[in-house]
């Protein structure tokens, strides 16, 4: 526990080896299910969705230009919402609530129905004393799903709007969530949640058990149908723990062989998926590159985090740093989930953020804050990486003079500023909001530790929310309308604010003819272009949030360095 | 309107779908393939339930193994850490505090190395092991108050070389004890 081991290195490789091995064979499954060719689970899943279509009177050849996709993907979140909403503020006359749990708040059921319909499952409530079985299966768990193959949907949409030509379709919203709740997310998570039961992850509709511990006092232990909105919770980059202390919790994430199954989780389907965009827009190497990007940022965030969270410092000496951390995990295993569950905008924890050196906590935030686009969220992350791409090729056709594309796209006036939308929303709600929350006795009010730690608890906070990623500083508290009210709107604006222009950027994309590579085309898919995107990442989140983290994590390391405490 | 309609059907499907036959499907399996586990490794002396083998339970008299420091005292409801920073005082101070106690309460010189698990508190507040080391130290202290002998002893460092769970799989995790199945085991030394 006191140094990187060897073993834990082993554990890397073969991590590492298991996702790049595992891309290409989902990937391709992906891309399959997708196009709509035949694939494996047809036979096993086809009559249910044929059973969907007809249920809900869809027609299954229909396709929709990129307006009808937004509004039917807004309305779909408007009829989750409004549930969620609803069932938090009756939960005491529901059935399933056998802690015989209240009512929640109107401000917070606000801010967690947003936070579950935007794939952010940030947590301002503990569920094991706040919400109901009920809630948690048929509203949380429900979202856990459904958000998450909303983001697939979007993706999909885009990678139609960049391999058609001289068409307004860009799909079928409905279809597309269809297709990846069915084919994706309920076969993989109903394999995981039975790996997950084995090694101990509890699931039942029991009630809470009150036992006399050993030594004689009272300890109320709680029970659930956890194991099978942790599957989804990880799978789908959602995050929202069932349990308050997440996947710290030793009945969420019990031993190290779960914690390793749930930090794969956390990155097999964002990662699979770049090979699935390489697949359908006609260039596997095009999505390797864009593979080989993300991982770059993972293996230095990564990298940074470890040799930070084992170095000495001057207030605890040599003392291997495990306050909130677990013994089963160590050091290690919590430094590696803190890095890939903000890279994957997943935003479970193993461990609390709140206590990891400030540079681990730094690195955490600057992988949410570059835009959740190292893998990030399922589909998100890589719309999110289109968005940079689009920058990328813009810069570089500025550089040489020509007008610039992509895949045979001309990039053009409309794509750009849709791309610095995307970009500026979420940039907009980190810094504005975090600003507010700074300077007022709304949001000081919160804080949990004092000095420049203080100030990154906030900025963490509202990093997360514009992110949809969920994890926090946890000491915040952010149950106040303030908070709840304040973050709900960021978790919007950083979700919509961002699949809004995406999706434009697909209409737009698709109306496009292709043009036939020739020898002056740009290639997207050389490690020059690799080079050009990672530096065009690091200077735009690098200028945008330089000042605010030079203020928080970076303030905070240089006085732990003296030894300096609040 | 059309839509609308749509969107509210589609939406009722997945509820019913993913909220109600997922979660119960994955139940009945769990239930039937894994009783004891789905329902929280509970564990039964005497027909009384006395914990989970995968709760942490608070332990500070001197005859049992103790704990790790918990946020919420092993509190289950919720569970949580301190949250506390590194640079904050009040965190240092109770690193201090914790070591003095231990070094006290164990009779350990106090240039002891002690394993930095029984300094910090956990992430859950719920963490049911400590390291071996951890373990190790507070032998000697459980030996006096209960008045062992030395085959008794040697019986105590037996259980704790037989209860060190290895990392999983050769690789993963780290080696620790589960404190209650240790401390259940005490008691069984005659």
């Amino acid at each position: 526990m006191n140094e990187f081991s060897l073993i834990e290195f082993i554990q890397l490789v073969i991590f590492f080896g298991l996702l790049i091995g595992l891309t290409p064979v989902l990937g391709n499954y992906m891309s399959k299910v997708f196009a709509g060719n035949k694939h494996f689970m047809l036979p096993v899943l086809g009559w249910l969705e044929k059973y969907t279509y007809k249920l809900v009177r869809i027609n299954p050849t229909e396709e929709t230009n990129w307006k009808t996709y937004t509004i039917n993907l807004l309305l779909f979140h408007s009829a989750g919402f409004t549930f969620i909403f609803l069932i938090q503020l009756f939960q005491a006359y529901l059935p399933l609530n056998p802690a015989n749990l209240s009512d929640v708040s109107w401000h917070s059921a606000f801010n967690i129905s947003v936070s579950f319909i935007t794939n952010t499952n940030w947590q301002d409530y503990a569920g094991e004393t706040t919400l109901s079985y009920l809630v948690q299966m048929i509203g949380l768990t429900v979202q856990n799903f459904v958000s998450a193959a909303t983001g697939i949907a979007v993706l999909m949409a885009l990678i139609r709007g960049i391999f058609r030509k001289t068409t307004d379709r860009v799909g079928n919203f409905w279809i597309d969530l269809t297709r990846t709740t069915l084919y994706v997310l309920l076969p993989l998570s109903i394999l995981f949640s039975i790996v997950l039961v084995g090694q101990g992850v509890v699931q039942n509709f029991k009630p809470y058990e009150a036992v006399q511990t050993l030594q004689g006092t009272q300890q109320v232990i709680p029970m659930g149908p956890a194991a099978s909105q942790i599957a989804i919770k990880q799978l789908g980059t959602n995050g929202g723990g069932f349990f308050n202390s997440n996947s710290s919790h030793p009945f969420e994430n019990p031993t190290p062989f779960s914690n390793f199954l749930e930090m794969l989780a956390i990155l097999l389907i964002p990662a699979s998926l770049t090979f699935t965009y390489g697949k359908m827009v006609g260039s596997v190497r095009q999505g390797w590159t864009i593979f080989a990007t993300m991982l770059f940022f993972l293996v230095a965030g990564l990298s940074i985090s470890i040799y930070a969270e084992y170095s000495a410092n001057p207030i605890f000496g040599h003392l291997p740093l495990m306050e909130g951390k677990e013994t089963r995990f160590g050091i290690t295993n919590s430094v590696l989930w803190s890095t890939f569950t903000t890279a994957a905008s997943n935003g479970s924890v193993n461990a609390m953020h709140d206590s990891l050196s400030p540079v681990t906590g730094m690195i955490a935030m600057i992988n949410i804050m570059l835009g959740e686009v190292i893998f990030g969220g399922v589909g998100a992350g890589l719309y999110g990486m289109f968005i940079f791409i689009i920058l990328t090729v813009f810069i570089a056709g500025l550089m040489v003079g020509r007008t610039p594309e992509y895949l045979g796209k001309k990039v053009e006036a409309f794509e750009v500023q849709m791309a610095i939308i995307a970009v500026l929303a979420p940039a907009f709600v980190i810094l504005i909001f975090s600003a507010w929350a700074a300077v007022g006795n709304n949001g000081l009010s919160g804080i949990n530790n004092a000095g420049p730690h203080g100030l990154s608890e906030i900025l963490y906070a509202f990093s997360s929310a514009a992110g949809n990623n969920g994890s926090a500083f946890a000491g915040l508290n952010v149950n106040t309308v303030f908070y709840n009210i304040t973050l709900g709107i960021g978790m919007l604006i950083g979700r919509f604010g961002v699949i809004i222009p995406v999706l434009a950027i697909a209409g737009r994309m698709a109306e496009k003819k292709i043009i036939p590579p020739s020898s002056g085309t740009f290639r997207t898919d050389n490690l020059l272009f690799i080079g050009l995107l990672i530096a065009v990442i690091l200077i735009i989140g690098g200028l945008t949030f330089f000042p605010a983290l030079s203020l928080g994590p970076v303030t905070e390391h240089l006085l732990l360095r003296i030894g300096i405490t609040f | 309107m059309k839509s609308f309609i749509i969107s509210i059907k589609i939406f009722l499907f997945f509820t019913v779908l993913t909220g109600i036959i997922y979660p119960f499907l994955i139940t009945g399996f769990a239930q039937l393939f894994y009783t004891r586990k789905a329902n929280g490794s509970l564990i039964n002396i005497d027909n009384k339930t006395i914990g989970s083998e995968n709760i942490g339970q608070q332990f500070d008299t001197n005859i049992y193994f103790m704990s790790r420091p918990s946020a919420t005292a092993y509190n289950p409801l919720p569970s949580g850490g301190s949250n506390y920073g590194l640079t904050n005082a009040k965190l240092k101070n109770l690193v201090y505090k914790r070591k003095k106690q231990l070094v006290i309460f164990n009779k350990l010189d106090s240039l002891t190395d002690i394993p930095s698990e029984m300094l910090f508190a956990s992430a859950s507040g719920l963490d049911p092991h400590i390291s071996p080391k951890a373990a190790y130290l507070q032998v000697e202290r459980i030996v006096q108050a209960r008045n062992f002998n030395n085959d008794q002893k040697l019986k105590l460092e037996q259980l704790i070389k037989n209860q060190t769970e290895a990392p999983q799989f050769f690789c993963l995790g780290e080696e620790r004890v589960n404190v209650l199945l240790l401390n259940l085991e005490i008691d069984k030394i005659k």
